[in-house]
């Protein structure tokens, strides 16, 4: 008799995640759904306003990737435009960026991702002296994991538990068999999840440093940047300089070693090593070193076939809603789409929990839309971007990828599990920190012969335009789509690496990433999912990213508040 | 000062009843901070800092230092609706105090789902556990406007489907008091914007109940937990304005501390951006900032450990604190002046001749603002 599962909120995450799934009588996840369950529509409110407040306002559609869709947004407009940005604006764009990424992923490895993998509970039986010279183990100058440091953090988190109120770590899945650390190992994490806290402040100020603030800084205009007298500031430059290197350090010393001491920990932990189910894998060209030049190349690799990497063709992307809640009778791409919200709310039926409202899985069940490649399901994300470039031989991603395999004794295959998805993200995070330094000496030699930071835009109101900015997000491909009519935007629509993982099954029944990802895999306990969460974690979904609408063309606005059905 | 020492007595007065609870931990926050190296020096310094960035007096900070060894005794349960978590970050971004010290000394975090570890049925179960048990005595953060279209269809949360309408109005319910965390859960924010297809609305419209409005998008990390410690302090909300924002932190335009207020004065300004004035610093009124009309108090406390703002990136203040912004404020590379002071903008332009031509500005500006200030209420 199988079993239904449901996991709503999906927590440590960004936005409104719902997981269903259901298991057969041996507790194996025989199919899966993915559901956000909020709809905003950000771009039906962006229609009418001038083009060059997209930036600002495309920003809102996500506070944690929030560098990425301002960058992004702004980037379709001058596309359309045909805008050329001067070079130093181009630079500033890239530090922003590496500081957005080394902000990111750490927060996501440490604070929404960790404790999947860490038990704190456990940690509090540790032998701190022990512990340190196990720290040795994964790097020659362990940060945060002497002796007294690890004594202070268990006897800190130890008074904390000892009270009986646990605060933000009650009632999680501690105990659960598939973690793997010893108490030791937990205590190592568990001391660099506050040191991280620390670190991830310091990340945050870089990118204010050239953005004004984070989250949503504010010095990007379409044309260039704003932030002129930061960068003629040699004290400010050395500013971002000097807090790149303090986190570029806890990267290598924290973060990596970590990562190591899962590898090594969860290397035989049979649910961490399947999770990559759809072979389809993508990612653009992002992270401007010099004039031409990127830390990350483009490419897709259909079905697994590294040999083999084509170019984005931007005409092969197409969005479907078969399953999701809104009205298309067919896929479409990002220039001509039609929107129409259409809830039809949920089911009740039986579930581990007994009785609840649940996933309508045979019809619609999601506000995330399923974007296709050529017709099939692609996941983006740094394990893809990591892919795309082995594959390519770009010789910094080869010799990252070799060097860990070598450090962890992990074969290639093991790149291809959810353990594989969460080492990239270090992978890349390390990459952006180590390489991003020769976009800010690049940025110091221009200086010396150009000051230019912005070229003012022109619209001509009686010309049409259609452009579209395509960036690696912290989560992957991100790319947006605009049309610009009599001077105002006149079509919107983004396509971001939540809904390219999230999306629900399309109408030749093709499943996304993430729902391929959970089946096959055994559960513990189905009433404690926890292993569904650290496969779902290991993509780091961004809701409030994934859900959006598509063009609202031709269509009087008050659909959209009368067409859906009430639960 | 008679309105002073009846705020430090209510505030005395609230920190004897929290002395009446049960402590939460055996060791005080003095040993605590002991074992972890900081001293009575730095706790009373970081008290003082908190007293100023309140707009109190000096002699209040021993009530801050107090408050904040009894404040592990308030339970904290903040709710996400219809939102981009861009104000949690905001939150992890704190640093007086900061967001480890806030969690395990400070406040009890009761459900909060970017941090909490547990998730689903159990994360769930955390909520309703402590909407229970601490009825009547939480404090109640929400970050995210309320999608109230469609019977609020638009927003489910947890394994039983609720509606965020549904959940903000039981949570409403039970707090002590219920602080809108950011413009979203303020005013409703960007998805309010026209032609706000959710339905969109701020918590002080769908809850019965006095709500704080913490606007900015996101606000600083220092005005959100410069309130909590408010409300732990005195066991009241602060003074609002009239959009019920503390005046602490909003009782003042942005143009009013502004660093590029010298060169607004003496009609300096920057023409296009990347332009000599933009690398001298001028002001950016010309360029679009909505300081003038903004209530916030980003020029003195800035972002991120007080490294920038974005006036000081170049950027013009959107006005993201007030209610509306995306549509009356918009668009924003644009003086709000063409709207609503006819024909001061063509002043503003031939000032570099007549110098006195920014006070006309100045005016115009002031008088559109003092309009708002004219019908602030005391709370």
């Amino acid at each position: 008799m199988n079993q239904r599962v449901v996991i709503d909120p999906i927590t440590r995450i960004e936005g409104h995640l719902r997981i269903e799934v259901e298991v057969d009588e041996n507790n194996v996840v025989k199919k899966a759904w993915s559901a956000s369950t909020l709809w905003r529509g950000i771009e039906v409110i962006l229609k009418g306003r001038t083009p060059m407040d997209v930036g600002l306002l495309v920003q809102r559609i996500c506070g944690v990737c929030t560098y990425s869709h301002y960058r992004c947004g702004t980037e379709a407009v001058e596309d359309a435009l045909g805008i050329k940005i001067p070079l130093n604006a181009r630079y500033l764009r890239s530090l922003m960026h590496t500081s957005l990424f080394m902000h990111d992923h750490v927060v996501h490895f440490y604070h929404l991702h960790g404790l999947d993998w860490v038990d704190v509970v456990s940690a509090l039986s540790a032998d701190p002296a022990k512990a340190a010279q196990v720290a040795l183990k994964y790097s020659d100058k362990p940060i945060a994991a002497g002796e007294g440091e690890l004594r202070a953090v268990q006897e800190r988190v130890k008074g904390f538990v000892e009270t009986g109120k646990l605060g933000p770590f009650a009632n999680a899945y501690w105990g659960n068999g598939t973690y793997k650390f010893t108490p030791e190992q937990n205590l190592i994490a568990l001391s660099h999840y506050l040191k991280a806290l620390e670190v991830q402040r310091v990340a945050a100020e870089m990118l204010a440093i050239f953005g004004g603030k984070q989250p949503h800084p504010q010095s990007l205009v379409v044309g260039g940047v704003t932030s002129v007298r930061d960068m003629l500031s040699p004290a400010r430059l050395q500013e971002w300089k000097q807090k790149h290197d303090i986190v570029a350090d806890f990267i290598e010393r924290g973060y990596k070693a970590d990562v190591i001491m899962a590898a090594e920990a969860f290397g035989g932990e049979a649910s961490v090593l399947g999770g990559v189910n759809v072979h389809n894998f993508m990612a653009t060209n992002d992270f401007v070193t010099a004039d031409g030049e990127y830390i990350f190349q483009e490419g897709v690799i259909m079905n697994g076939d590294l040999k083999n990497v084509t170019d984005i063709n931007p005409d092969l992307i197409a969005e479907d809603v078969t399953h999701a809640w809104y009205k298309a009778d067919k896929p479409q791409h990002p220039y001509d789409g039609t929107t129409i919200p259409d809830y039809t709310g949920l089911v009740e039926r039986d579930t581990v929990y007994g009785k609840l409202p649940t996933l309508d899985g045979d019809n619609k069940y999601s506000w995330v839309k399923s974007p296709r490649y050529n017709g099939e399901p692609v996941e983006v994300g740094p394990l893809s971007c990591l892919l795309v470039n082995y594959a390519k031989g770009n010789k910094v991603v080869v010799d990252a990828v070799n060097g860990l395999l070598q450090r962890t004794g992990l074969p290639i295959e093991a790149l291809f599990t959810t353990l594989g998805r969460t080492a990239a993200r270090m992978l890349q995070t390390s990459i952006v920190a180590q390489e991003s330094i020769k976009t800010f000496n690049a940025l110091l030699t221009n200086m010396l012969s150009d000051e230019a930071t912005y070229v003012k835009p022109v619209i001509d109101p009686n010309k049409e335009y259609v452009g579209h900015g395509m960036i690696e997000a912290p989560r992957g491909m991100l790319s947006h789509w605009i049309r610009i009519k009599g001077g105002l935007v006149e079509n919107y629509q983004a396509v971001v690496p939540t809904t390219w993982n999230a999306g629900p099954v399309d109408a030749n029944g093709k499943v996304g990433p993430y729902e391929a990802a959970l089946v096959g895999l055994k559960l513990e306990d189905p009433a404690k999912p926890l292993e569904v969460i650290r496969i779902i974690h290991s993509f780091d979904p961004c809701m409030a990213c994934a859900v959006h609408v598509m063009d609202y063309k031709g269509q009087s606005l008050g659909e959209f508040r009368v067409d859906a059905k009430s639960l | 000062m008679d309105t002073h020492s009846a705020l430090y007595e209510q505030g005395r007065k609230r920190l004897e009843e929290l002395r009446q609870l049960p402590p939460r931990q055996d060791k005080s926050l003095q040993e605590r901070m002991l074992e972890h190296g900081v001293t009575r020096r730095d706790f009373m310094k970081w008290s003082a800092s908190v007293t100023a960035l309140l707009a109190l007096p000096l002699p209040f900070s021993n009530l801050v230092a107090e408050a904040a060894e009894l404040a592990d005794r308030v339970p904290l349960i903040w709710l996400h609706l219809a939102e981009c978590t861009g104000c949690s970050e905001s939150l992890v971004r704190a640093d007086t105090p900061n967001l480890d010290s806030l969690i395990f000394d400070h406040i009890s975090l009761e459900y909060h789902e970017t941090l909490m570890a547990a998730a689903g049925w159990q994360a769930e179960e955390n909520l309703e556990h402590a909407l229970k048990t601490y009825k009547g005595n939480y404090l109640l953060a929400v970050e995210g406007a309320v999608p109230t279209a469609n019977n609020g269809a638009f927003l489910t949360v947890g394994c039983k489907g609720h509606t965020g309408l549904e959940i903000i109005k039981e949570a409403a319910e039970g707090a002590a008091a219920i602080i809108s965390v950011g413009t979203c859960a303020s005013f409703g924010g960007v998805q309010a914007a026209a032609p706000n297809p959710t339905g969109a609305k701020g918590v002080y419209e769908v809850v019965d109940k006095a709500v704080v409005n913490l606007g900015g998008c996101p606000p600083s990390e220092k005005n959100i937990v410069g309130t909590l410690m408010y409300f732990i302090m005195f066991g009241r909300l602060p003074a609002l304005d009239m959009y019920n924002r503390p005046k602490w932190a909003y009782g003042a335009r942005v143009h009013d501390n502004c660093e590029r207020r010298g060169r607004f004065d003496s009609g300096e300004f920057v023409e296009q951006f990347g332009d000599e004035g933009a690398k001298q610093g001028y002001c950016l009124y010309k360029v679009g900032c909505k300081g003038p009309y903004t209530y916030n108090n980003c020029p003195t406390e800035r972002f991120n450990h007080h490294v920038s703002w974005p006036v000081l990136a170049g950027h013009g203040c959107m006005g993201c604190s007030e209610p509306n912004f995306w549509d009356d404020m918009a668009d924003f590379e644009k003086p709000l002046g063409r709207q609503l002071l006819h024909g001061l903008d063509a002043t503003a332009d031939t000032i570099g001749a007549v110098i006195l031509g920014a006070t006309v500005v100045g005016i115009g500006a002031h008088a559109v603002a003092s309009l708002f200030v004219g019908s602030s209420k005391e709370d």
